[in-house]
């Protein structure tokens, strides 16, 4: 989208992104979401709401699970955000890429990354997470198509798997 | 077909994940809305403030002039109609005239950024002089009220009366008539990517490429044509990943043509991204429905006669409501010995956004209200709920009354497993107080034996390449919406040919290479696509056994292929590999492109009846589920427990997406049985979020466990059947059921709301009070 941000002022972010710094000029009222998609070209990240409501855009925001869609990029000054790009390493899949490929966690995946990142939050502070602490953390990510069944298994399976 | 040797029965089979997966995990897959687009202009739709009016002044020369505004567009730029049905196309991309809907597009801007688009859209100026509205289908009926559209008296966009076998004698013998009158709200489909387009028009060649949420590309690209007065092969329309349809994305989306308008005026490329709230106002869903049933039984449970009175409000244009009140109707039959039934539909037209198509289209609101009715006089006469629905089973194969053909039926060993695994038979009754055990069965069709378009073309079309490099390309216009049918197509494939998986590729959803397909509805491509597959599949294995034989020296009929290997005889010494043999297979030829295709052949397509060809299908899906829940008295609030389901899809050419396909689906019966529904205030939606429309979360989402029955359809590929929707219907109803087993109540509405609950609740006990006055009075 090339939004046009006339009106605002603009200001350098420097932030760790996908674990490399980097530094962009973006507008103080730029969403996070915004910022990703459309000045660093990330479209992993999506947009499913009008605001707060679906939690496709989820992304890391040192180690926590944040709406990119409601977040002001110039909030992320000096912290490292990661997004679904930043998983699969050395061509190699993330556990929870894996585990949702795997078991099907993922159909039209267009929840996919949102889900698979809130999903890496829950793992990094509570590797072992019971069923209701996985339903806990996922309830704010909206699936059409799994009826989640299948995405906590991935989740599970995820969990059982060395990272 | 037979299934392959190697999966045939017996061998356990967990399935195939996504061949698109990996894009899907790792984010790299490309939804229209990442299509690059940064030199795209931004496309912003004016929509209709008010739900009925006439357009007395549109004024747009502030917006046009205003600097970085590339197009505007009114009704005046657009005079054609579009719609599903060639006899019901009643609808322009941008209103013209009048106004019928709050939401309504009726006017268009093109601009060089969103902000720009939107400052143009606040200096459009329109007057508009309100007229009557209508929010409900008795209003919109009553005597008097003004029509929305001049040639359909009464506001009914269509009314249906059928009527099979001796009605009146059937209710004459029944034991017990019991007649209940049962609601559905209106739902809607809250696919999780919003609704996105991105045309591009290239004024020197005069050639439009169109890239949208499509599930039928090809009705986009006949509507294109239709609209914009273009020679459709000037037209190539791309479907991208697309992030779930369920029915929103089969008909031809307004703003989908008014992207391409707009790039038209524009000369230039254009992006349209609706919001949320856009997409609500989209809509093309459920209709609100009101049943009136009416069900004869005997004592043994067996069902003499059915009377069935649908109303459907189908919003303020035709869409697909023509189909969907025949549906209503049609399935009311291929899953039970019904001897009589007597059907009556009306379609209305209301000032609210037009419903459409949704997954069990036309089928979910009419099973809902019938498994309901047979549970309550199942009670009445005594009777377990299983043995009702076993007093009624059809024998396959059948032709039911209203000729439909039932090739396969799976539903009795639906039965027994769903009995089985819930424990039903030992725990029914038996339960402590607040918790209940229902069920309920349902069914849906494996594709439309006759498309909306009747062109005289096969059913489905598949080509495949072979080329030097021993790949196989599979092109299909189908389109892989999630649901997985790419990956079905490949496996397919590369089961028919005997060789690995990976060494097939599938192309999908361009029409400038893939063939036309009739797209992603009515769960048609396992069987119609998948068909042709095989049929592409074997053409080519034809082609290899004969070039093995030249290079072996030996008849085709002696040769014998197996994982990629050819010989003579099955214990021929000389070997040769699958590379050798596509070698031989191009000398003097090339690279081979072979075609499959499928044909419904008429006598499935329907009776010559008015109406006969909807319902009409190679094979049905059944499908029987029992669910289990926990009712609070103190709140209404229901928890679904657990549901068991087993659902008949002939044979799982993938048993991992045809489970995921069941839970989807039934999960999605879940949302509308429970917490789902639109409310419109003065026809303003209320509901146009995904905070205010509730679709369940992963918290309140139950463990379904899927059985899958396999009954081998003499005519599907490898003898399967569709498995995405046929057991969406059984689970509102056997939730009820089980609400009613748990608290004693019957509810006739849904979605199960606590309000609803508590209200039932609330009046019980009112009833309970006065009753213990009346019996302390005298």
């Amino acid at each position: 989208m090339a939004q046009a941000q006339v009106d605002a002022q603009r200001r350098i972010l420097r932030l760790k992104l996908n674990g490399r710094w980097r530094e962009d000029a973006v507008a103080e009222n730029q969403l996070l979401v915004e910022y990703l998609r459309d000045v660093v070209r990330l479209a992993g990240t999506k947009t499913g709401c009008d605001g707060g409501e679906c939690g496709a855009c989820t992304v890391l925001v040192d180690d926590q699970a944040m709406p990119s869609c409601i977040m002001l990029a110039v909030r992320c000054e000096g912290r490292s955000v990661e997004t679904i790009e930043g998983l699969a390493s050395q061509g190699r899949l993330h556990r929870l890429q894996r585990a949702f490929h795997d078991k099907l966690g993922t159909q039209c995946g267009f929840c996919t990354p949102g889900m698979i990142m809130a999903a890496e939050a829950l793992l990094r502070r509570n590797p072992q997470p019971s069923d209701s602490d996985i339903r806990t953390a996922l309830s704010g990510n909206l699936c059409r198509c799994t009826g989640y069944v299948k995405i906590i298994e991935s989740v599970q399976a995820a969990a059982e798997t060395t990272s | 077909m037979t299934p392959p040797a190697a999966a045939g029965p017996g061998a356990p089979r967990h399935g195939i994940p996504l061949i698109d997966g990996v894009e899907k995990v790792t984010g790299r897959a490309v939804y229209t809305a990442d299509l690059d687009h940064a030199d795209a202009l931004v496309g912003r739709i004016f929509r209709s403030p008010v739900s009925h009016g006439e357009i007395v002044r549109l004024d747009v020369a502030n917006a046009r002039a205003l600097d970085g505004v590339f197009a505007v567009l009114t009704g005046d730029d657009c005079p054609h109609t579009y719609g599903v049905l060639p006899i019901a196309m009643n609808e322009y991309p941008l209103a013209r005239g009048r106004v019928r809907y709050r939401g309504e597009p009726v006017a268009a801007v093109a601009a060089i950024d969103a902000a720009t688009a939107q400052r143009a859209l606040d200096l459009i100026e329109f007057e508009v002089r309100e007229l009557p509205a209508y929010y409900a289908s008795a209003a919109a009926r009553a005597a008097g009220a003004m029509l929305l559209h001049d040639n359909k008296p009464g506001n009914l966009e269509r009314e249906i009366h059928h009527t099979f076998g001796d009605v009146a004698a059937g209710f004459a013998r029944a034991d017990l008539v019991r007649e209940d009158r049962i609601s559905c709200a209106e739902v809607n489909h809250a696919q999780i990517e919003p609704h996105a387009a991105l045309a591009e028009y290239e004024p020197l060649t005069q050639r439009l490429t169109m890239q949208s949420v499509s599930q039928v590309a090809y009705y986009l690209h006949l509507m294109l044509a239709r609209c914009l007065d273009m020679d459709a092969s000037r037209i190539r329309v791309i479907k991208p990943f697309v992030g779930g349809g369920f029915g929103a994305r089969v008909e031809v989306l307004n703003f989908e043509i008014i992207t391409a308008l707009l790039a038209r005026a524009a000369a230039g490329k254009v992006m349209m991204q609706l919001t949320r709230e856009e997409n609500f106002l989209t809509h093309r869903a459920r209709p609100q429905t009101d049943t009136r049933l009416k069900l004869g039984m005997c004592r043994d449970g067996r069902i003499t006669a059915c009377e069935c009175e649908v109303t459907q409000r189908g919003g303020a244009y035709a869409g697909y409501g023509i189909i969907t009140i025949l549906y209503a109707g049609a399935l009311l039959q291929g899953i039970y010995d019904i001897p009589a039934i007597k059907y009556d539909g009306y379609r209305v037209y209301a000032n609210l956004p037009p419903c459409g198509a949704m997954r069990g289209h036309g089928g979910v609101d009419t099973r809902h209200a019938f498994e309901c009715l047979l549970d309550r006089m199942a009670r009445e006469l005594g009777l377990d709920p299983f043995a009702v629905r076993r007093a009624n089973l059809l024998q396959a194969p059948t032709r039911t009354m209203n000729d439909l053909m039932v090739n396969s039926y799976g539903l009795p060993e639906c039965l027994d497993t769903v009995e089985q695994a819930s424990g039903w038979r030992e725990r029914i009754g038996k339960l402590p107080p607040g918790k209940g055990l229902g069920m309920a069965c349902s069914h849906y069709v494996s594709g439309a034996a006759k498309p909306v378009h009747w062109t005289g073309e096969p059913h489905a079309a598949v080509n495949l390449k072979l080329d030097f490099d021993g790949s196989i390309t599979a092109f299909t216009g189908a389109a892989d919406i999630g649901q997985g049918s790419s990956t079905m197509v490949a496996i397919t494939v590369a089961e028919t040919l005997d060789v690995a998986l990976e060494r097939v590729r599938v192309v999908a959803g361009d029409s400038a290479i893939t063939p036309k397909d009739n797209g992603a509805y009515s769960s048609r491509i396992t069987f119609m696509v998948g068909n042709a597959a095989i049929d592409a599949a074997k053409n080519l294995r034809k082609i290899l056994i004969e070039a093995a034989a030249r290079k072996l020296e030996a008849p085709p009929e002696d040769i014998e292929c197996s994982g990629e290997q050819f010989r003579v005889g099955s214990g021929g010494q000389a070997v040769l590999a699958f590379a050798d043999v596509v070698q031989a297979a191009l000398v003097d030829v090339g690279a081979i492109t072979v075609k499959g295709t499928f044909t419904c052949p008429p006598e499935f397509q329907g009776g010559k009846r008015r109406g006969g060809a909807v319902g009409s299908t190679m094979g049905f899906s059944y499908a029987a589920q029992v669910v289990e829940v926990s009712v609070e008295e103190a709140t209404g609030a229901i928890t679904v427990d657990k549901v068991w389901t087993a659902l008949d899809c002939g044979y799982a050419i993938n048993p991992l997406a045809v489970e995921g396909q069941i839970q989807g689906s039934v999960w999605m019966g879940m949302g509308q049985a429970l917490s789902e529904e639109t409310r419109y205030l003065d026809g303003l939606p209320a509901h146009a979020s995904l905070l205010e429309y509730r679709v369940p979360t992963i918290a309140e989402s139950p463990p379904i466990e899927v059985h899958i029955v396999e009954s081998r359809d003499p005519h599907g590929p490898f003898g399967a059947k569709e498995a995405s929707e046929g057991a969406l219907a059984g689970f509102a109803p056997a939730l009820v059921n089980a609400v009613a087993n748990a608290i004693g109540i019957d509810l006739d509405e849904l979605p199960l709301t606590p309000d609803r609950v508590m209200e039932a609740l609330v009046e019980r006990r009112r009833r309970a009070r006065l009753g213990a006055l009346h019996k302390a009075a005298p």
